[in-house]
């Protein structure tokens, strides 16, 4: 596992939705093999005191009341949409 | 009357107070300032005089900071004002409301002017990633000020800004703070509230203040701290009056030297400036005690690891639909989310999106972020067991001075591990403080780091003072000429 070679960055560009070309898939590729090869360190790193839990960085109260209150208005929320219609956002055509 | 701009904040609102001038002139100094020096510099993106300058003349000099302009990182939103975070994708977004910590300015009459350049989305360690200019260090203008506060840390050492606020989330407001010999402030994590900061990595980012001097830090963190029912990861703790305690002294405070960070590989300039400075706080009454971080050599590869991660999540978002550039090419929906992104993103954006899809992806998870996550929370104990033994930790803040435009930008890793004395305080959700403690043979600014724990702003920023009123440091200013 994790092992020099494995990555695959059209692999990862394609799941992240970006296009890449191919002198950014090879400079990506090299980069990135370097930065992964460097973070096998991790592997060595002795982890069994840890639980499988995530633990709190710091403790915060996450929960509160579930209260109605007024938000942005539709108006303020499609300003910055770049094609719009009717109160909505436009998009590309997905069903055929 | 543009020396008025080289002043901070605590000096600015004795002025103000005693009549001597007025809000506007203080905007005015500030805006002419900017336009003499800001051509050259590439602090700033963008800035909207007038409006500021309206409030600037209805401004209540007995409020807080009454009257007082702060620049803004391009990356926190203030109302009917652009917020690009330094990207071509958010190219002519205006913000549709108050960042919390733009509502608190605004709540005790201080004045949000300018937009700060920074590395695209927050990502750099030397502001070359921003997708309009890199921003040069004042000091040296071969040089770069540090990232990704970079716009930040140049306007407040060159005059251009009386204050600023910035990120940090790896390092963003203490790197460049001291590359560019300014105060910065990284908050504990859920300290400062992070609604209306453009998200990067939300396990780690914080909002903080760059200043001239350890005061004013304290001046901007005691308004901008506290819990927001906005943001679920704010922290329910009372905001100590920062101002009032930072007088107190270092008698009887333990400081620890981790003893991972000064061995090799650092800059003996650096070096020689931490030594002095760790005599000056033995002098000062502090007792000094070598303590040890055993997994700093890691933070750098879990910090890329669960940043990145982050980060693919977060900049999903930026899919071309409710906000942000859309690409000319209405296509098909997988091929017109490609374009938006590959045309909107910068390429350490694109690198870091990528490498942090892959460590979330399916065969993947476990090795990489899962791994990362354990060695995250072995990072926090190593600080848990080091502030048993002591008070604060010092470091230098960076392993080296300003680096040269141009120097690293092609090597991602070598970039990355600009931030070694900085991220780990991000991963284990600590406070941290960067200020001036000397220079380079070259004349650069070199930053002196302390490290305290969560919720511990009020020491952090009582052994800054003490520090920085036995040093003139701060009172050390770049020559700029227009």
């Amino acid at each position: 596992m994790a092992d020099r070679g494995e990555f695959d960055v059209v692999y990862a560009a394609r799941l992240a939705r970006l296009h890449l070309t191919a002198e950014e898939a090879e400079l990506f590729q090299r980069q990135l093999d370097d930065v992964l090869q460097y973070a096998a360190q991790l592997q060595k790193v002795d982890v069994s005191s840890v639980a499988e839990t995530y633990e709190e960085v710091v403790p915060v109260a996450a929960l509160r009341k579930d209260e109605a209150k007024a938000g942005l208005s539709a108006e303020a929320a499609l300003a910055n949409a770049p094609r719009q219609a009717r109160n909505l956002f436009l998009v590309p055509r997905v069903l055929e | 009357m543009s020396d008025l701009a080289a002043f901070g904040v605590a000096e600015l609102q004795k002025k103000l107070r005693a009549r001597e001038i007025s809000p506007p002139e203080i905007l005015r100094a500030v805006n002419d300032r900017i336009e003499r020096l800001d051509d050259d510099l590439g602090a700033y993106l963008s800035r909207d005089f007038e409006t500021a300058l309206a409030e600037a003349e209805t401004a209540d000099v007995n409020l807080p900071l009454g009257g007082i302009p702060i620049a803004i990182k391009d990356l926190i939103n203030v109302s009917g004002q652009p917020c690009t975070a330094g990207s071509r994708i958010l190219q002519g977004y205006r913000a549709p409301y108050d960042a919390t910590v733009i509502a608190r300015l605004r709540g005790v009459g201080a004045i949000p002017f300018g937009r700060l350049n920074m590395d695209e989305f927050a990502m750099g360690s030397s502001g070359e990633n921003s997708s309009v200019r890199a921003t040069r260090n004042p000091w040296a203008r071969d040089r770069v000020p540090g990232g990704s506060s970079s716009g930040a840390a140049a306007a407040v050492a060159a005059g251009t800004a009386i204050a600023a606020l910035g990120s940090d989330t790896g390092g963003s407001i203490r790197q460049p703070a001291a590359m560019c010999g300014v105060v910065g402030v990284k908050p504990s994590y859920g300290r400062v509230s992070r609604y209306g900061l453009t998200a990067f990595s939300s396990s780690l980012d914080q909002i903080g203040p760059l200043t001239k001097t350890v005061t004013d830090a304290a001046l901007l963190l005691e308004v901008i701290a506290g819990h927001d029912a906005k943001d679920s990861t704010s922290v329910k703790a009372p905001v100590p009056h920062f101002t009032a305690s930072l007088a107190r002294g270092l008698r009887g405070l333990r400081l620890g030297l981790p003893r991972e960070y000064v061995s090799d590989g650092i800059d003996p300039a650096v070096r020689r400036a931490f030594d002095e400075a760790v005599a000056c706080l033995t002098t000062l009454g502090a007792e000094i005690v070598e303590v040890s971080l055993p997994h700093t050599e890691q933070s750098i590869s879990v910090y890329y690891l669960i940043a990145t991660a982050e980060a693919s999540a977060n900049l999903a978002r930026f899919d071309g639909i409710r906000y942000g550039r859309q690409t000319k090419e209405i296509s098909e929906i997988a091929n017109f989310y490609e374009r938006t992104r590959s045309e909107g993103f910068g390429t350490e954006v694109k690198r870091r999106i990528i490498l942090g899809t892959y460590v979330l992806s399916a065969g993947y998870y476990d090795a990489y972020y899962r791994r990362a996550q354990k060695v995250r929370e072995l990072i926090r104990r190593d600080f848990t067991d080091a502030f048993a033994q002591v008070d604060a930790l010092i470091s230098p803040t960076t392993p080296t001075p300003a680096f040269r435009l141009g120097e690293k930008v092609s090597d991602p890793l070598q970039m990355y591990l600009a931030d070694i004395f900085t991220n780990a305080a991000n991963l284990a959700g600590i406070c941290g403080l960067s200020l001036p403690c000397g220079f380079s043979e070259e004349r650069l600014p070199l930053g002196l780091q302390i490290l305290a724990p969560a919720l511990a702003e009020e020491l952090l920023l009582q052994i800054g003072f003490a520090y920085e009123q036995a040093t003139a440091w701060h009172e050390m200013r770049p020559a700029l000429t227009s």
